[in-house]
C-alpha cells in the first residue's frame, strides 16, 4: 500500500507532519493570546511581533554571544518577556478603563514599531539559523523519513501547551489568575497583587510567543515578517475555537494545522485560505467559537 | 469607543437637526473652506498627489462611517479598497468600458464582498469583529495573489484612464483631478447625508447602547449589516479611483498593513467627525511622500504616532479641535 486515494503515503505524510508544525505553532501562540485576553481583555496585536523577537534574540544570542540553542531556548524567552513587562507598565497599562478596541490599536502600534525597527536593522530577507547538532539529521520511520528536529518541535510544543494548561488548571497560582479573570476587584479584596499578576501574565504570554519563535528558527528563515503572517491565522484559529478555554486554543491550534497540512495534499490551491473558510462555516454554525462561552 | 461620546439623547429626535441639510454652523464652515480647498488646491499644489489625497480620504471615511458612528471596528477594510482597483482596472483594461461605469464597478463588486463578509462578521462583536474582518480580508488577500485576473505579483498595470462618458479624455491630470474632486465630494455629501438620516441616528444608538436599541424594536443587525455594506461600497470606489488615477491595481491595496492605514488615518484626524478622515488622510499621505526614501522608519513612525494617538490623543486633531472651540465639526 504506497498510495491512499492516488496520493502517495510520503507525500501525505510529509504533509501531516508539516500541517503538526503549524499546528504547533497556532496552538502556542493562541494560548498566550488566550491566557492574555482572559486577564487583560485585550488581543494582543503585537503577538507575532513578539515571536519575531523571541527568533531574532536567539540568532543574536547565537551570532554576537556566541550562545547555542539550549540557552537561547530559555534565555531569549526571558528577554523578550521582560520587554513585554515594559511595554505593559509603561503603555498598556493605561488603557484598562476604555474600550478594548483601544489596546488592539495600541499593539498593533507596538507591533508596527518593533517590525520597523527589525527590517531597518535586518532587512526583509531572512538570517539563517542552524539545527543544532543534536537535533540534526532524520530517522527512518519505514514509510517516510521524519527530520528530527521536526518532531522535537511538535513534541516541545504539545509539552508546553500541557504544562501551560496544568499550571492554569491545576496550580494554586492558576487558581488565583482564574478567579482574576472572572472578578479581578474580588480576587484584590482578598489581598492578591492583581496589577502585579496582570504585569507578568502579559510577560508570560509573550515568553510562550517567544519561545514558538525560538523553535521555529531553525525551521523558518528568521525574517521580520515572519510573525505577522503568521498572527493573522492565529487570529482566525482564535476566532474558531472561542478565547474561553485553554484546552480549547491547544486543541484548535493543532487539528487546524493539521486540516492545514491535509490540503495542502488533496487542493493545494485552497490551502492558504482554508482556515479563513472554516472560520466563516464555525460563525454560521456556532458563532461563539467551538470552545467559546456566548 | 463608548469612552467619551455624546450622551444618549440624539437618538429619539432624529429630524431635528439646526442648519442648512444637517449640517451645523461650524461644519458649514468647514465645507465652505473644502469646496475652495478642492477649486484651488490643484493651482497650488501637484495635483497627481492631491488625488491620491482624496481617494485616501473617501477611503477613510468610508471606514469611519462604521467606527466613528456604529462603533464597528473593521480591521480588513483593504480587502474593499484593494478588490474595488482590481475591478475597475479589470474593466478598464480588458473590458474597455468608460472610467465611471469601471468605478461603479468597482464599487458595486466591493459593495458586494461586503455583504459576504459583513454577514459573517456582525455575528461577533468588539474584538471578535476585528480579528474576523481581518481574516476575511486575508482571505481576499490570497484570492488576488492566485486569481488569474489580478495579475499576481505584478498587477494590474497600465490601466487606461479612458473618457469620461466616451467624450472627455482624462489623460490631462486637471481633466482626472475635477472627476477625483467630484467623486470625493459625492462621497462626503453621501456620508453626510447618511449619518443625519433617521437611519444613521439608530446606527449611533446602536454604538452607545446596541442592547437598548434591541429592546426599542430596532433589528440592529439589519442595520449594521447596511452600514457595512455602503462602507465596503465606498471604500471600493475610493479604491477603484485611485487605480484609474494611478493606472495600476497591485496586492499592496489589498495587504492588511493598508487597511492598518486606514485605521491610522482615522484616528490621527478624529474618530466619528465629519472632517477627521480628511484631515488624518492628509497627514499620513502627506508624511509617506516626504518620508518617502526613509523606507521602514516609514512603519516605525506610523507606529509611534499610532501609539501616541491612542494614549493622549484619543479625539485627533479634528476632535481635539472642535471641543477646543467648542462646536462640532
Amino acid at each position: 500500500m504506497d498510495e491512499i486515494f492516488g496520493i502517495p503515503l510520503p507525500l501525505l505524510f510529509g504533509q501531516l507532519l508539516l500541517g503538526l508544525i503549524n499546528g504547533a505553532f497556532y496552538a502556542m501562540l493562541s494560548l498566550g493570546l488566550a491566557v492574555i485576553f482572559g486577564l487583560l481583555n485585550i488581543v494582543n496585536m503585537a503577538h507575532g511581533a513578539q515571536f519575531m523577537m523571541g527568533a531574532f534574540a536567539a540568532w543574536m544570542l547565537l551570532a554576537w554571544f556566541g550562545i547555542g540553542y539550549w540557552w537561547a531556548l530559555i534565555i531569549a524567552p526571558i528577554i523578550v518577556a521582560i520587554t513585554g513587562i515594559i511595554l505593559e507598565k509603561l503603555f498598556i497599562s493605561r488603557l484598562y478603563k476604555l474600550d478594548h478596541l483601544y489596546g488592539l490599536l495600541l499593539t498593533f502600534g507596538l507591533a508596527l514599531i518593533i517590525e520597523g525597527i527589525f527590517r531597518n536593522e535586518f532587512g526583509s530577507s531572512g538570517l539563517p539559523y542552524r539545527i543544532p547538532p543534536e537535533l540534526s539529521g532524520a530517522w527512518d520511520l519505514g514509510f517516510m523519513f521524519m527530520p528530527v528536529y521536526r518532531g522535537w518541535v511538535v513534541v516541545a510544543a504539545l509539552v508546553l501547551c500541557l504544562a501551560t494548561w496544568l499550571l492554569i488548571e491545576k496550580t494554586r497560582l492558576g487558581a488565583y489568575l482564574r478567579a482574576a479573570t472572572e472578578r479581578a476587584e474580588l480576587v484584590q479584596a482578598f489581598g492578591v497583587n492583581v496589577p502585579r499578576m496582570i504585569t507578568l501574565t502579559y510577560g508570560f504570554g509573550v515568553g510562550l510567543a517567544a519561545i514558538g519563535g525560538v523553535l521555529a528558527a531553525p525551521i523558518y528563515s528568521v525574517n521580520p515578517q515572519m510573525g505577522s503572517n503568521l498572527i493573522i491565522v492565529v487570529f482566525a484559529v482564535v476566532v474558531i475555537g472561542g478565547m474561553g478555554s485553554i484546552m480549547g486554543a491547544i486543541v484548535t491550534g493543532f487539528a487546524l494545522g493539521i486540516v492545514e497540512g491535509l490540503t495542502k495534499v488533496f487542493w493545494p490551491e485552497a490551502s492558504a485560505t482554508v482556515i479563513f473558510v472554516i472560520m466563516a462555516i464555525v460563525l454560521l454554525a456556532r458563532p461563539a467559537g467551538l470552545f467559546g462561552r456566548a | 469607543m463608548s469612552a467619551e461620546t455624546t450622551a444618549i439623547g440624539a437618538v429619539a429626535a432624529p429630524a431635528a437637526e439646526e442648519g442648512f441639510w444637517g449640517f451645523s454652523r461650524a461644519q458649514l464652515v468647514g465645507l465652505a473652506a473644502l469646496v475652495a480647498a478642492l477649486l484651488i488646491g490643484p493651482f497650488l499644489l501637484y495635483p497627481v498627489f492631491l488625488m491620491k489625497l482624496l481617494c485616501f480620504a473617501l477611503f477613510a471615511m468610508a471606514f469611519n462611517l462604521l467606527i466613528g458612528y456604529v462603533g464597528l471596528l473593521s480591521f480588513g477594510h483593504a480587502a474593499y479598497f484593494g478588490m474595488g482597483g482590481y475591478i475597475a482596472g479589470h474593466a478598464a483594461k480588458a473590458w474597455g468600458l468608460t472610467p465611471e461605469l469601471s468605478i461603479i464597478a468597482g464599487g458595486l463588486v466591493a459593495g458586494l464582498l461586503g455583504v459576504a463578509a459583513g454577514w459573517l462578521a456582525i455575528r461577533r462583536q468588539g474584538i471578535y469583529f476585528a480579528m474576523i474582518t481581518l481574516a476575511l480580508a486575508q482571505m481576499v488577500y490570497f484570492f488576488c495573489v492566485q486569481a488569474p485576473f489580478t495579475g499576481g505579483e505584478d498587477g494590474i498595470q497600465a490601466i487606461p484612464r479612458g473618457k469620461l462618458f466616451g467624450v472627455i479624455p482624462l489623460d490631462p491630470d486637471m481633466n482626472m483631478y475635477w472627476v477625483v474632486a467630484a467623486v470625493f465630494l459625492l462621497g462626503f455629501l453621501l456620508i453626510h447625508r447618511i449619518i443625519h438620516s433617521p437611519y444613521g441616528q439608530v446606527l449611533k444608538s446602536i454604538k452607545e447602547n446596541e442592547p437598548r436599541a434591541i429592546s426599542l424594536g430596532y433589528r440592529t443587525d439589519d442595520y449594521k449589516l447596511l452600514a457595512f455594506i455602503l462602507s465596503a461600497t465606498l471604500a471600493g470606489v475610493a479604491g477603484a479611483t485611485k487605480s484609474l488615477v494611478f493606472g495600476i491595481a497591485t496586492l499592496t491595496d489589498v495587504h492588511w498593513s493598508m487597511s492598518g492605514e486606514v485605521v491610522l488615518m482615522t484616528l490621527v484626524g478624529g474618530l466619528g467627525t465629519v472632517f477627521g478622515p480628511l484631515i488624518g488622510a492628509g497627514v499620513i499621505v502627506g508624511m509617506q511622500n516626504y518620508l518617502a526614501e526613509m523606507g521602514a522608519w516609514v512603519t516605525v513612525i506610523q507606529g509611534v504616532i499610532f501609539v501616541l494617538c491612542v494614549l493622549a490623543f484619543r479625539r485627533g486633531l479634528v476632535g481635539e479641535l472642535a471641543s477646543l472651540l467648542k462646536v462640532k465639526l
